[in-house]
């Protein structure tokens, strides 16, 4: 059978799995429909956290980014794991206790003030639209690639599949959807990495692959390919090229933001139990530790595979650059899609592949082996996609492949899409303009404000400019704006509506105005993006840090000089402390 | 009542304890070991890993995952202790 039959029945396969489920698990009450009515298993909603959180760019862009970054990329791989931490002891045990069905629900009623509670709604719908309009571009990709139809079909179709399950089973659906779509994705990724390391190193266990040493040779893989980069002018693969200071704001940055993203948190209101929300936080972290920690391993495995296919001898020898002709069959595929492209500087019909921009190696290789700048561009979103062909495997995992990265894309989508509907239906409409709505109409209410995954396609289609460059937005204002409050809303009796209102609009502005001096979010950028520009060395992508910790000063300095909270608050706080008296599940 | 007052309190300060305890180990094998202290760790090799690194892109991620289920063990057991256990 050929790749595209075997991809369509694939991918087809799994998406008449997920309707299934939805059509198994409709919702029938708000509960249902917001926190799948408090009653999923610890270990289930764990899974299904972990593929609520591991999206598009976790599965296809993630291990491309550490192969180009080396050392580098670790601030993803930190960032992206040790929130749960974060989540599991400061935020998710507290709030389900408080047992109610949204963020901004706890900010409002904590901060006993409707103005708290609609800036949590605006911080929410814009982090979680920023991320929905990157799922979409990624199912697009998938789609293109792999099924050969154009972007905007793949979109329609994504677009439906999710609206169908989310908007008829609601939280309740989506759970067990992301269940299925978990196990597609950690096979579709974790088998060709097996495939793979056994080639490289003879050793099956990727996380072990990496460190071992390179098959008939005796030299260890990450040493070898430490000194394949530099020969090549590239930076050490276990050095990488950032300063401290900025590693260590950006996995802040991340680690914070992905403690304070809604789609996260609410995952963790639809266990029966306080100590299922911990235990829950746990298996999520161990769900998603699976793909994480052996995306590094694909990473060196990826870059030693490209570097090696395209520089298969010594630096500077003529004939050691792979001649353009006898380019493999994979090249060629991914040269149709425009990612992989070749331009021969130097007229010689073969591949130089190196770091162009370090003047003195690029110096040396002009005058001694008569190279006229890099010659390949990689986009390195298609290392794991490429990474079954360039290894030889068989169509199945191919077309599996192209199904993981979907059901990657979809089970954040619709997460997110939930979060937002839930926020307009809950908050906004229940919540503010029509208070004595029934229960019924709010269902319905929420059901048509998923409809918004029209406005998330139309972002995928037709990325206004910056919609890639809002991504360091979703967690530096996560993590400016939510996470603060919340944290102060549970540790700290004393804090009260004027601080967290002050602290979440200093973090908020602060860094939405770092972020967009450098970036030009629709303007144009009033400085260039250089490290010489930037505050204390600090990146835009870390700078949510810096956000953080002003909202927690001006909170801090707004709470002493007003009015303390009122005794019931108090109150309230004291009792979300303890697990005693939580609500168990409401079926 | 005012016994109960009590023990909320003391298992409040018990499980800031342990959160406190959890992390510095979470800020140590991530930000001290993988991040700060990276290259006077990688002086060290164990088997193909220069050890900074392999906490930065192996071991800090295994640590978080044990670090979250000792939690939910301690606080389990503080829970029943403090007799502010649901059920």
């Amino acid at each position: 059978m050929d790749l595209k039959t075997l991809t369509y029945l694939i991918v087809g396969a799994t998406f008449v799995l997920y309707i299934g489920i939805a059509l198994w698990s409709k919702a029938r009450s708000t509960g249902e429909f917001y926190i799948a009515g408090k009653g999923i298993h610890p270990v289930v909603n764990g899974m299904a956290t972990a593929a609520d959180w591991m999206s598009a760019a976790s599965f296809i862009s993630m291990a491309g980014l550490i192969a180009f970054l080396g050392y580098g990329g670790s601030v993803y791989l930190l960032g992206w794991t040790g929130g749960y931490v974060l989540l599991a002891m400061l935020l998710a045990p507290y709030l389900r206790k408080f047992g109610k069905f949204t963020v901004p629900e706890f900010i409002g009623e904590r901060y006993y003030s409707q103005t708290a509670r609609l800036v949590a709604v605006i911080c929410l719908i814009f982090i979680s639209f920023t991320y929905v309009a990157g799922q979409m571009r990624g199912v697009g990709i998938v789609f293109s690639r792999f099924l050969e139809v154009d972007i905007i079909t793949g979109l329609l179709v994504g677009m439906g599949i999710v609206f169908v399950y989310a908007v008829l089973g609601g939280m309740k659906g989506i759970t067990y959807t992301q269940v299925a779509q978990y196990v597609v994705l950690i096979f579709a990724y974790t088998v060709p990495a097996v495939f793979i390391a056994l080639q490289v190193t003879g050793n099956p266990i990727p996380q072990l692959a990496f460190g071992s040493m390179v098959q008939g040779e005796t030299v260890y893989l990450l040493d070898k390919l430490d000194g394949i980069v530099t020969e090549l002018g590239f930076s050490a693969y276990t050095a990488g090229a950032k300063s401290t200071i900025d590693v260590f704001m950006i996995t802040l940055a991340l680690m914070v933001g992905t403690a304070g993203l809604p789609h996260v948190i609410v995952r963790f209101f639809t266990v029966p139990k306080v100590r299922d929300a911990r235990a829950s936080a746990g298996w999520a972290l161990l769900f998603i530790a699976l793909l994480y920690t052996t995306a590094p391993a694909v990473a060196a495995l990826a870059r030693m595979n490209l570097t090696e296919t395209i520089q298969a001898g010594p630096v500077g020898e003529a004939t050691a650059n792979l001649a353009y002709a006898e380019r493999p069959n994979w090249f060629r595929t991914w040269e149709k899609t425009g990612l992989l492209t070749f331009e021969d500087k130097n007229g010689d019909g073969r591949i130089q592949y190196y770091n162009d921009t370090n003047a003195e190696f690029s110096a040396t290789a002009e005058a001694n082996y008569g190279w006229k700048g890099n010659e390949l561009k990689v986009d390195r979103d298609i290392m794991v996609l490429a990474n079954p062909e360039i290894a030889g495997l068989p169509n199945w995992v191919i077309a599996l492949v192209a199904a993981g990265g979907i059901a990657a894309a979809l089970s954040t989508a619709a997460g997110l899409l939930l979060v937002i509907s839930a926020s307009i239906s809950h908050d906004l409409v229940k919540g503010m303009l029509a208070r004595d709505i029934s229960e019924r109409h709010e269902l319905m209410v929420g059901r048509i404000a998923a409809a918004a995954i029209l406005v998330a396609g139309y972002l995928g289609y037709n990325p206004p400019g910056f919609v890639a460059q809002v991504v360091a937005f979703a967690f530096g204002l996560a993590a400016a704006s939510l996470f603060p409050v919340i944290l102060m809303g549970i540790f700290s009796k004393t804090m009260n509506r004027d601080g967290a209102i002050a602290g979440m609009l200093v973090g908020l502005v602060f860094t939405m105005s770092y972020i967009i001096y450098f970036k030009g979010v629709f303007i144009e950028p009033l400085a260039e993006n250089l490290p010489e520009n930037w505050l204390f060395g600090i990146s835009p992508e870390g700078i949510g840090s810096i956000g953080m910790v002003l909202n927690f000063i001006v909170a801090w300095i707004v709470s002493r000089m007003t009015t303390p909270p009122p005794e019931h608050i108090q109150h309230l706080v004291e009792d979300i402390r303890i697990p005693k008296g939580a609500s168990g599940a409401t079926h | 009542m005012n016994n109960q007052k009590h023990d909320a309190a003391g298992y409040w300060r018990a499980n800031l304890r342990l959160l406190i305890t959890c992390l510095v180990i979470w800020f140590s094998v991530s930000y001290l070991f993988g991040i700060l202290l990276v290259d006077t760790l990688n002086q060290i090799q164990i088997g193909g890993f220069k050890l900074g690194f392999w906490f930065a892109q192996q071991g800090s991620i295994y640590v978080f995952v044990v670090l979250i289920f000792f939690y939910a063990w301690r606080m389990n057991r503080y829970d029943r202790e403090f007799d502010v256990h649901e059920d």
